[in-house]
């Protein structure tokens, strides 16, 4: 039961990735550059997104334990360091350079083209690389 | 390349993507970052739990019904050498484990949450993204 729903839960996610055009590395460029081919579309759909979140995060404040399993497992991290802004400057350097984040990048490997899958294991290298090292 | 400014695709988009967190952290109490999701996958982060193996094969999926259905939609290429396409992905990877979280991760889930990690983090990578997109293209 909890299998299947979380493939539902992946495919909702996944289409609304499509739907929204972020799985189109072109669509985020001419968001981040400014001049006559901005695309304001990312704004839209990370506001929409952002919104139904907060109303559930309104639900969650009141609720002990989720519906369907023992506990919440959110993050309890605070700080605000070196390494989360590190992580942070080198994520938004990979990501205007290609347009293309983890999710879109996952999307994307069904499409079969090279570029994507080239790009998708240079990003799985980078998470190995960073376990081994940190 | 241009593309069309699409308010009503991004908005419907935007709900599936709030609507499959929300789920997600209504139903199992989980954050759908998808960098999380897939280092526990692939670098076997955290072993024990499979949700992540099926959150994954959802999304898959739902590329794969695109392609069957309404192929246009999945349209998109990365216009860069093949060099620049490592480095690209290798910093996203790197980045997004050194800073627990990406655009969903931090953007959706964290920033609705009023986390200050996450507007911090959010605000650093797309600062740098505007910058790093303006001085390439």
């Amino acid at each position: 039961m909890k299998a299947i729903m979380m493939v539902v839960i992946g495919f909702i996610f996944g289409l609304g990735l499509i739907i929204s055009g972020m799985t189109n590395p072109a669509k985020v460029i001419n968001f981040l550059t400014f001049g006559n081919q901005w695309d304001g579309s990312l704004i839209i759909v990370m506001a929409v997104a952002m919104l139904i979140m907060m109303l559930t995060w309104l639900w969650v404040a009141k609720k002990e334990k989720p519906l369907l399993s023992g506990s919440f497992n959110l993050s309890d991290l605070k700080k605000v360091d070196a390494r989360l802004i590190t992580g942070s400057i080198l994520f938004g350097l990979g990501w205007g350079l290609s347009g293309i984040c983890p999710g879109p990048g996952l999307v994307q490997l069904v499409s079969f083209k090279v570029e994507f899958l080239l790009f998708f294991a240079a990003v799985l290298g980078g998470m190995w690389l960073t376990k081994k090292l940190t | 390349m241009v593309t069309e400014f699409t308010p009503v695709s991004a908005a419907i988009g935007g709900a599936l993507i709030g609507i499959a967190c929300t789920l997600l952290l209504v139903l199992y109490g989980k954050i759908a970052g998808i960098s999380g999701i897939v280092k526990s996958v692939f670098a076997k982060a955290n072993s024990g739990s499979r949700w992540q193996l099926y959150f994954i094969l959802g999304l898959l999926l739902a590329g794969v019904a695109v392609r069957v259905f309404a192929p246009s939609l999945l349209e998109g290429e990365l216009q860069l050498s093949p060099w620049l396409i490592i480095v690209a992905g290798l910093l996203v990877g790197v980045g997004t484990t050194l800073a627990n979280g990406c655009t969903s991760g931090h953007g959706v889930c964290g920033m609705s949450r009023f986390s200050t990690r996450s507007w911090v983090a959010m605000c650093t990578f797309m600062l740098v993204a505007i910058i790093t997109a303006n001085l390439v293209g």
